[in-house]
């Protein structure tokens, strides 16, 4: 490990004057230490890295924020940035203690710039408020991850995917410009209301995807789109997953490019179904593709639709039914997005891949896992973009005890990952690296990329106190 | 088993614009779709079919562009499909409504039941089917929210009422309307879509009619006097309340003893 990352640093521990010093500055009702912070904030969604922060504060402003930073940075305390806790590897869990800075209150939408269709927002926003004020005024905000109940901030810390990559692409083609509170406590904006920039090195883009390791996201301005009139949604069942995926790379080379392309398997569908208490429209198949099409007329998107059910059925598809009202996309939407949720409550604990493999590989690479739940007698479960070659694969401890499921997720894992390297994939679509997925990171990079991602980490954060030990770091 | 059922074409949106001039709903230009309610009423009709055979027909009155939801219902499954349009029909109430179906229904031939859904989107009167049976002279059951039994001549049904569950058996011909996700609606297949898209749909006028008094239909036929039509307050008002599960728990059954819903 490069030396001079201060990885192995032994960090200050928090004690009853810097508790003085961020109560007096902030008042004591936003500044929890000990039982006083809930257990929430020690884990994030997945819940498999678990550590308690020494001192929660709930932060108003870039102003305060700059403070604590300044604080921090002399005194060699850690600092980690939280948003709803919807992560899935443990990015925003204090591995080191220190200060947690709680966003969800920073939370207000700043401005809609009609002029140059931008949104200016807090971080603490959520992604449901943001995608319904733009709708609300016509607008859209493609990026459409799953969990509709994370902030912004985080969406832009993991450069969040979604559903809609396939057509509008990702967080990242969203974020035009961040004001970024740096460890050291200086405030800096980067970026603007530009649609072009060749100014430099573009920090924007660096600190999107940098899980709070680089700086502290206070404010954004995100790019909109005029919202597109209608949509309509395919769900097309086929008698197996290979079938189903294997139609994925014919429709995109027929030119025709649907908003999203998911994939579903009966088993998921079903445990959608026990955890929601409410019947999906079919689950008579195997397996299922699910498309959506988007468009300003009922013509244009009827056209994409047909030419696409004809290639599913040419390749196979029982059918091709049609999701055309609020009602029948509700019934179809509200199943895909609590997909995550039911396959949890279907056991007792769980690991994911977030792997993403070129579009055309998918087929081959969600066979590999399946092949792995019989190598490996372990239940494997996944659901995904298909579209984008994003994979959501999880590995279900069920009954195991500790020692064989770890054992087993361990060779599960590293067989996963070699795969999706040989097939040029790469070790995360939209989740992160984090803490949990590390050692991953480095097996496919090596050192020379590496190092390189901690001189950059260097070079934002010199002593080391911003979310350490995350993503590059030891 | 021969099964009519009765949908309607209703707006898309549940923001409608209301003609400041005469109160109607404007209608022209909005996306439309099928009464979600009558989605209910199809997919028992299919169920039914699909398990003691027979025929699905739909039904619906409205300009001729309602043959959009005929041919959804095609689309569902649905065997033949009849659209009562006339000019003279406008401005129907519910009574002038139920009594041109009824004689729409006498045109579309035999039947053992008919299949309503429990009310539409934009009218939300719930009348139209029981009235629809009356005019037919055949026994009619709302409420049903579990099909129990079908007989030779007759069928069995659950009916969801306020404070029980009532249990009704009813001889062929009848009528019953059925609830919200009696069977969670299938979707449309393009199978189907491809299959059906030349498949011809009946439409009939007041001329067709065994009743063609003009007296009995549109405005003149219906007792209804509508004052004013208008889109309902928006209430955005809410309360954000913290604490412990058990102290939120008793504040929200305060709450709704206070407002009256329980």
């Amino acid at each position: 490990m490069f030396e001079s990352c201060l990885c192995n640093k032994i960090y200050k521990k928090i004690d009853e004057k810097d508790i003085k010093f961020l109560n007096e500055m902030l008042g004591c009702e936003r500044v929890f230490t000990g039982d006083n912070i809930s257990e929430d904030f020690c884990h994030d969604e997945l819940n498999t890295v678990r550590a308690y922060p020494e001192v929660l504060i709930d932060v108003l402003s870039t102003e305060e924020i700059s403070k604590i930073m300044k604080y921090a940075c002399g005194k060699d305390i850690p600092v980690v940035v939280r948003g709803s806790g919807t992560g899935l590897v443990g990015s925003s869990v204090p591995i080191h203690g220190g200060i947690m800075l709680n966003m969800t209150k920073m939370n207000k939408i700043l401005e809609l710039d009609f002029d140059n269709l931008t949104l200016t927002v807090e971080p603490g926003v959520l992604l449901m408020e943001i995608s319904k004020f733009a709708e609300d005024n016509d607008l859209f905000y493609p990026p459409d991850p799953g969990e509709i109940s994370a902030t912004i901030g985080g969406n832009i810390s993991t450069n969040a995917g979604g559903m809609r990559a396939v057509k509008y692409g990702v967080t990242r083609d969203y974020v035009l410009g961040l004001e970024l509170v740096l460890p050291n406590g200086d405030i800096l904006e980067v970026g603007g209301k530009v649609v072009k920039d060749s100014s430099g090195y573009s920090i924007q883009d660096l600190v999107c995807g940098s899980e709070g390791t680089l700086a502290i996201i206070t404010k954004a301005i995100l790019k909109l789109l005029p919202l597109p009139k209608k949509t309509v949604s395919l769900l097309v069942p086929f008698p197996n997953l290979e079938a189903a995926i294997g139609t994925v790379p014919k429709i995109i080379k027929a030119k025709i490019i649907p908003t999203a392309i998911e994939f579903m398997q009966r088993e998921v569908i079903i445990a959608a179904e026990e955890y929601l208490g409410k019947k999906f429209p079919d689950n008579s198949a195997d397996a299922y593709l699910l498309l959506t099409f988007d468009g300003n007329s009922k013509e244009e998107i009827e056209k994409d639709y047909n030419s696409v059910a004809e290639i599913c059925l040419q390749e196979g598809a029982y059918d091709a039914y049609i999701t055309d009202t609020s009602e029948r996309k509700e019934a179809v939407w509200s199943a895909r997005k609590t997909f995550l949720e039911a396959v949890k409550a279907s056991t007792t604990e769980m690991d994911e891949c977030d792997v993403v493999v070129p579009r055309n590989k998918v087929a081959e690479f969600i066979n590999f896992t399946q092949g792995l739940q019989d190598e490996f007698k372990i239940r494997i479960r996944s659901f995904g973009h298909a579209g984008d070659g994003n994979l959501h694969i999880y590995i279900l401890r069920d009954d195991l005890d500790e020692k064989t499921w770890e054992e087993k997720l361990s060779s599960v894992f590293n067989k996963m990952y070699s795969k999706a390297e040989l097939l040029g994939g790469l070790v995360s679509g939209e989740h992160g690296i984090g803490y949990a997925k590390k050692e991953f990171l480095s097996m496919q990079y090596g050192e020379a990329y590496m190092n390189l991602m901690l001189n950059i980490k260097m070079a934002f954060d010199p002593k080391n106190i911003l979310n350490p030990g995350k993503i590059c770091q030891g | 088993m021969e099964i009519i059922v009765c949908i309607k074409q209703v707006p898309e949106t549940t923001k409608v614009q209301v003609d400041p001039k005469t109160g109607v709903l404007i209608r022209d230009g909005i996306d439309t779709k099928m009464n979600p309610y009558d989605l209910f009423a199809l997919e028992t009709a299919l169920r039914l079919k699909e398990d003691y055979g027979g025929r699905v027909k739909t039904i619906t009155m409205g300009p001729p562009q309602a043959e959009e939801i005929i041919k959804e219902s095609f689309m569902m499954g649905a065997d033949e499909g009849m659209i009562i349009s006339d000019r003279k029909f406008a401005g129907a109430d519910v009574l002038a409504t139920a009594y041109t179906l009824s004689q729409g229904i006498r045109k579309f031939g035999d039947f053992d039941l008919i299949i309503t859904g429990k009310q539409t989107t934009d009218g939300d009167t719930a009348q139209v089917g029981p009235e629809i049976a009356e005019y037919l002279n055949i026994p009619h059951i709302a409420n049903v929210l579990r099909i129990m039994k079908v007989g030779e001549k007759d069928i069995t049904v659950e009916m969801d009422m306020p404070e029980t569950i009532e249990i009704a058996k009813v001889k062929f011909p009848c009528l019953i309307s059925v609830e919200k996700d009696i069977f969670e609606p299938r979707l449309p297949s393009y199978k189907r879509k491809i299959a059906t898209q030349k498949r011809e749909i009946k439409m009939i006028c007041l001329n067709d009619m065994e009743d063609k008094n003009e007296k009995r239909y549109g405005l003149t036929g219906s007792p209804t006097q509508v004052e004013r039509i208008f889109p309902p307050d928006e209430n955005l008002d809410k309360e954000i309340w913290e604490g412990s599960g058990e102290e939120l728990a008793e504040k929200i059954t305060d709450k709704l003893k206070e407002l009256k819903f329980i």
